[in-house]
């Protein structure tokens, strides 16, 4: 089949004596929709936190496409290709909504420029500040923020930072993108809007995304595959309907 | 394709980016036309004027680290310092090169290589023009020196940038200032001077002040520069959320790098510019409070608002000399007038009570209708302005929808005719 994107090997972070997240493995597959579901506190944005450099695991491995990126930094692992949303936004609120999505932009080879051609404003400078407007505009036009992309970012309405957030994750052109509970605070219509988003992202840009919801709606209707943590171990993991309606799985969440 | 028939946008003159800097050459040709004619012929006002270029040095490189880069910099006047010694050294060791054009020995130098075309070139030029000019050279020459040692202090400071974020920073580098401060006082006589400080080479005041002025408007445009770019973004998303710039994939630590460097290498020229100004350099004049007088005038021009920084620099320089000149003897009570101003200054920046006033006569809504906020991308456009707030999805359906079916007849208006 087609080949695994994410490749995760006996994760395990403790905090002290805690044991945050243990014995997690887990394939993503290229094109795929993953879903990361659990109840509260179960380590999911800790997975997430490890995947991105925040956290360095204290036992086994990932990788991206064969390449190991356990404990490297933020940065590095962003620059391989993985980026990321956060669960409570951090958007840089005093920049415009396209300043936004230009920072995400930043690192991209196409759009090379030293320091002091800036600072001494060469012609590259302005061939590159074009070329990155334009871009930005079309990654906006694709989560449909275009109209308002010369707002301050801290005045768009939460469900439209969610989106910016995605779309400025995006510009970093990953290969592997985590959304941490893309869903969370919007309403209905705004989350029907945010599924085809997350379809198109993944057909227009060959994305492979792995997302954390707790909106079980959102995670049936979009992924193919999910796991599901509970106290920092997996209950269940394999196809969304089977995985779901698991009997410990309800149990996790229901209780009882 | 659509742009290759629009002109280039970041290419586009915009007089509002670059208002600032021709403000400052403006006056700065005023003045010097004003000087050269004998309008201003007192040596003190000069000399108000050279200070409130240091001071707008100093404030606009400051303003880079504390509104850019939102890190708080208490050690400022150190960078100054390390600047105004080691420029003002270099000067001190440069200075007799320039003997050479006064002596005899320089033309008994030229005699014996016997080269035709030199002599004749320097005969035409005359030795008084070679004089100044290398002396020009020289003056130019330590300001790039003195810049360079203080960005090397800057990559010091920065270091432990790195690690540390708000108070603790602002701890370190009150302590840098402190150190650098405490160093050079106690640093070898025959070097520096000590506590009483040493002595630079005498310059032309008013030629000081052009030097100064020109040093202002290219540190203004560099910095302007760097801010309007991609690598300004960067230092702004830094200051905005660091763990998201980090997860964007910005280097911050070679941001953080960049910005210290920068605002320390212009806190140098500064300090080389004063140390020129000054029969002595000493010490005493950098301390901690002098640190803390630069963030004053950074904090009221506002956060990451260069054109502010220039305002309040100006503004607060030329009150504090001014305040010490009206006073005379009872110059104690300077300092008192000056803090009650800044306290007057900033209630009156967010009282409530006085909003309305300042939305009506403020510098920015008188500039605002000059310059039409259309084309300034960090406000809303014209288009947007009308939403007193972000429209939701379906309000801008609901426009779009009364947009197409628009019958002036029919059309309802559901927001306008509330309120009306």
């Amino acid at each position: 089949m087609s080949k695994t994107v994410l490749k995760i090997e006996n994760l395990g972070i403790t905090f002290g004596g805690l044991k945050a997240v243990q014995h997690l493995d887990l394939e993503v597959k290229e094109k795929q929709l993953y879903g990361l579901v659990g109840p509260n506190g179960a380590g999911k944005t800790t997975v997430f936190n490890m995947l991105t450099g925040v956290y360095k695991p204290t036992e086994g491995k990932f990788y991206l496409e064969d390449k190991n990126l356990t404990g490297k930094s933020q940065q590095y692992i962003n620059h391989k290709g993985i980026a990321r949303t956060f669960q409570n936004i951090r958007l840089f609120n005093n920049m415009t909504v396209i300043s936004n999505v230009l920072v995400g932009l930043h690192y991209q080879p196409e759009f090379k420029c030293g320091f002091f051609t800036s600072m001494f404003r060469l012609p590259r400078h302005f061939k590159v500040e074009d070329a990155m407007r334009e871009k930005a505009k079309e990654i906006l036009r694709v989560v449909g923020l275009e109209e308002e992309r010369n707002n301050l970012s801290c005045n768009l309405p939460y469900g439209k930072q969610r989106k910016l957030e995605i779309a400025r994750a995006l510009a970093t052109n990953p290969k592997l993108l985590l959304l941490d509970e893309p869903a969370a605070g919007m309403n209905p219509q705004e989350t029907a809007d945010l599924m085809d988003i997350v379809r198109r992202i993944r057909d227009e840009y060959n994305m492979t995304i792995l997302l954390i919801e707790h909106d079980m709606k959102f995670v049936s209707g979009l992924c193919d595959e999910v796991t599901v943590l509970n106290f920092g171990t997996v209950l269940a993991q394999g196809d969304t309907k089977t995985a779901l309606n698991d009997p410990e799985v309800i149990k996790a969440y229901i209780g009882g | 394709m659509a742009n290759t028939v629009k002109k280039s946008s970041s290419r586009q003159f915009k007089l509002k980016y670059h208002i600032n800097y021709m403000l400052v050459a403006l006056v700065a040709v005023v003045l010097g036309i004003m000087s050269k004619t004998g309008v201003i012929t007192s040596r003190s006002s000069l000399e108000v004027l050279q200070q409130i270029a240091i001071a707008i040095l100093l404030t606009v490189s400051l303003s880079v680290v504390v509104g850019f880069l939102g890190e708080l910099s208490l050690g400022h006047a150190g960078f100054m310092c390390v600047g105004a010694f080691l420029g003002g050294k270099f000067a001190n060791d440069l200075y007799p090169l320039l003997d050479v054009f006064k002596k005899r020995e320089f033309s008994e130098f030229l005699e014996k290589i016997d080269y035709k075309p030199l002599a004749d070139l320097l005969e035409k030029i005359g030795y008084e023009r070679l004089n100044d000019t290398s002396e020009l050279l020289i003056l130019i020459a330590c300001m790039i020196v003195g810049g360079i040692f203080a960005a090397l202090a800057g990559l010091i400071v920065g270091l432990p940038a790195l690690r540390l974020r708000g108070d603790y920073l602002a701890i370190v580098t009150l302590a840098f200032g402190e150190i650098v401060h405490n160093m050079f006082m106690t640093a070898p006589e025959d070097i520096f001077g000590g506590p009483s400080g040493f002595k630079t080479p005498k310059y032309d005041i008013y030629s000081l002040f052009i030097i100064a002025l020109v040093a202002v408007v290219i540190c203004i445009i560099l910095v302007q520069n760097i801010m309007r770019s991609k690598h300004g973004r960067a230092i702004t998303s830094i200051r905005d959320s660091e763990i998201a710039a980090r997860a964007t994939g910005i280097n911050v630590t070679k941001y953080k790098l960049i910005v210290f460097m920068v605002a320390a290498f212009f806190a140098g020229v500064a300090g080389v510019l004063y140390s020129f100004t000054q029969t002595k350099v000493q010490t005493e004049h950098f301390t901690y409070i002098y640190s803390i007088e630069i963030l004053v005038m950074v904090v009221l021009g506002g956060m990451g608002n260069i054109n502010g920084a220039i305002i309040s620099a100006v503004l607060i320089t030329f009150l504090d000399n001014w305040l010490r000149g009206v006073l005379g003897e009872k110059a104690i009570f300077h300092k008192l007038i000056y803090a009650v101003v800044l306290i007057i200054i900033v209630v009156y920046n967010n009282a409530p009570a006085l909003k309305s006033f300042r939305e009506k006569y403020s510098l920015s809504a008188l500039m605002g209708n000059i310059f039409k906020k259309k084309n300034d991308p960090a406000k809303p456009g014209d288009d947007e302005a009308k939403w007193h707030r972000v429209p939701t999805k379906i309000e801008i359906d609901e426009v779009l929808s009364t947009k197409i079916q628009r019958d002036p007849t029919t059309s309802i208006k559901p927001d306008k005719g509330g309120k009306k």
